[in-house]
């Protein structure tokens, strides 16, 4: 901590408890000596608009719900930009984009 | 919009700087300019995030991005509170709690008849009658069998010898340390001693045999002679003093092994702290001297009353205030109530009960009935097993239930209650009929007299933390 000095032992313990409770620092992912980026599950690093594919290039076999990366990418990842508002899903987003690859420009933009 | 307000906390000056006592925690932080600035401007009343931030940095100068960091560690510390709940309940107890501390009552018996005495007073709650008077070789060694069976997973175990006077029985004392030293070597177990004494029955031999046992002897007198023998008297009236005094002289001449303290039973006819003080440490030569009011019932002729306790609370102030110039010297000063507060608030004791009493430490009776400690023993209510039987649990957990701190709704609001947790469980039953009670006739004074550590300990925190280190493996007694 930088503007509480702990002094007694309890204080110390205090110090130790929250110390990892805090918010991780901004890390680049090509760093492979420092600290990992935390990568939410089920994101890809491959293909990045901010969704993933599965090994035939759709959605269709992902193990979750394609749904589920948004939310993910949304509240958990370090780039929030590439998601609609969680709140406002796509309506039509599968008959719009069933390959992610290819068809990731039809999303266009989401009016709630 | 998230809204801040002040949490739970007792805020204090050291010498030149704001500090935090936290509760329930017991955590003591030093604040800086921002951090203080914020506490400053929420004690007007809570405050959305936004209008904290941006008043506080304009009014300190720092920048917004500084005092959000600080508003964040005052946050994770619970000294503001933003409305989200938390837990202050204090953790379960385990089921199975090791037993620390046994206080063998060797006998009830007592060569004085101090007036106040809470076994034989006015007051007394004690129902020795058809009891054994001394405990016999048997009981003892029940009682020292009893303790190193329930003291599971401790590495060191303490004996206190206790009475009535705890020489009547001399020789039963001496049986029980070398059997208790032998069986805890057995069992790999440390084991230590000590003793409260009234020193009238002390004599070279004693004393060489407590130095050479590092028995930790604890002499219970009143200060100087006319004070001492108001109260403490043998049963045809005639005081202690004289007889106590080349004793204690002797004892202390003789037993360094161990530090030699007086505990002084503070009464209407011994007030004046600092005679009392000097005449203990200075003349008599004791390494610490510990005071405690009197436990009566209201208006005894030996208690002291309002007044009377404010005065004796303004020389301890007084008083505390000298062993501050020592500890900043890194001198030791011999006022132990200092030292003990000291001790709780370094380590930032959080209790759910005011004392170990019923749970890490019991009180053993000649009978080997067994007492939440030394001052309940041979109370019939208040008996709790036997050491040949155990521990009956559900007055046990009746006891223990009376005394914690969840169940006094007085104590809720307290900031003192991490250290009080409610006052002597022995105290309350005095005053109030009941264990748990919480001893709402010294609320005051015990804020007052934390609050005089509390500027102690942030001075020293501040001008000698080294200081402090001699605090880190003490524990109060």
């Amino acid at each position: 901590m930088k503007h509480l000095r702990a002094v007694n032992r309890k204080a110390l313990r205090i110090e130790e408890h929250v110390a990892p409770a805090r918010e991780d620092d901004v890390v680049a992912l090509q760093n492979p000596a420092g600290p990992k980026p935390h990568i939410p599950m089920g994101c890809s690093l491959v293909f990045f608009p901010g969704w993933e594919v599965d090994s035939a290039g759709g959605t269709a076999g992902l193990c979750q719900p394609v749904e589920r990366d948004l939310f993910d990418c949304y509240v958990t990842c370090f780039w929030p930009a590439h998601v609609p508002d969680h709140l406002n899903n796509s309506p039509d987003w599968t008959s719009k984009c069933a390959v992610g690859t290819k068809d990731w420009r039809n999303v266009d933009i989401v009016f709630p | 919009m998230t809204v801040y307000s002040l949490g739970e906390f007792r805020r204090f000056r050291g010498q030149s700087g704001d500090f935090l006592y936290l509760v329930p925690s017991g955590g003591i932080f030093s604040l800086d300019e921002a951090s203080a600035a914020i506490l400053d401007k929420l004690s007007d009343g809570p405050l959305s995030r936004t209008d904290l931030i941006g008043c506080v940095s304009q009014k300190i100068g720092y920048s917004p991005l500084d005092v959000t960091e600080t508003v964040q560690e005052l946050s994770q510390v619970h000294a503001i509170r933003d409305g989200s709940p938390i837990s202050t309940a204090p953790q379960q107890l385990p089921e199975h709690f090791p037993l620390q501390t046994l206080v063998m009552n060797l006998t009830n018996q007592c060569n004085l008849s101090c007036q106040y005495c809470y076994e034989f007073g006015e007051d007394k709650i004690a129902t020795p009658e058809g009891k054994k008077k001394f405990m016999d070789r048997e009981t003892a060694k029940s009682s020292v069998d009893y303790l190193l069976s329930q003291s599971e997973g401790r590495r060191s175990v303490h004996i206190t010898f206790f009475g009535g006077e705890t020489l009547m029985n001399f020789p039963m004392l001496r049986e029980v340390i070398d059997y208790a030293s032998e069986q805890a070597a057995r069992k790999n177990v440390k084991i230590d001693f000590s003793l409260t004494t009234n020193a009238t029955l002390l004599t070279p031999v004693i004393i060489d045999y407590l130095a050479a046992n590092k028995v930790g002897v604890t002499v219970s007198l009143d200060g100087p002679k006319e004070m001492n023998d108001a109260f403490r008297v043998f049963s045809n009236g005639r005081g202690s003093y004289d007889i106590i005094e080349p004793k204690v002289r002797e004892l202390l001449a003789r037993h360094h092994t161990r530090p030699i303290a007086a505990r002084v039973t503070m009464t209407s006819q011994a007030m004046d702290v600092f005679k009392i003080y000097r005449h203990l440490k200075h003349d008599l030569g004791f390494h610490e001297v510990g005071f405690a009011p009197v436990t009566s019932s209201a208006n005894r002729l030996y208690s002291i009353g309002v007044p009377g306790m404010n005065d004796v609370f303004s020389q301890f102030g007084e008083l505390a205030q000298e062993y501050l110039s020592f500890a900043l010297r890194g001198e030791l000063h011999g006022f132990s109530n200092v030292s003990d507060t000291l001790a709780e608030l370094h380590q930032g004791v959080n209790k759910s009960h005011p004392c170990g009493a019923g749970l890490g430490l019991l009180g053993v009776g000649p009978s080997g009935d067994i007492a939440p400690c030394h001052r309940f023993v041979d109370s019939d209510q208040h008996k709790l097993g036997n050491v040949t039987t155990g521990l009956d649990k559900q007055k046990q957990s009746d006891f223990l239930n009376r005394g914690n701190i969840q169940s006094k709704t007085d104590c809720h609001s307290c900031w003192a209650r991490p250290l009080c947790a409610g006052g002597c469980h022995h105290e309350a039953f005095v005053r109030y009929g009941d264990t748990g009670h919480p001893n709402l006739h010294y609320c005051d004074w015990i804020r007052g007299w934390t609050h005089t550590c509390l500027e102690i300990y942030g001075a020293l925190a501040e001008r000698n933390p080294a200081f402090l280190d001699y605090f880190a493996e003490r524990k109060a007694v």
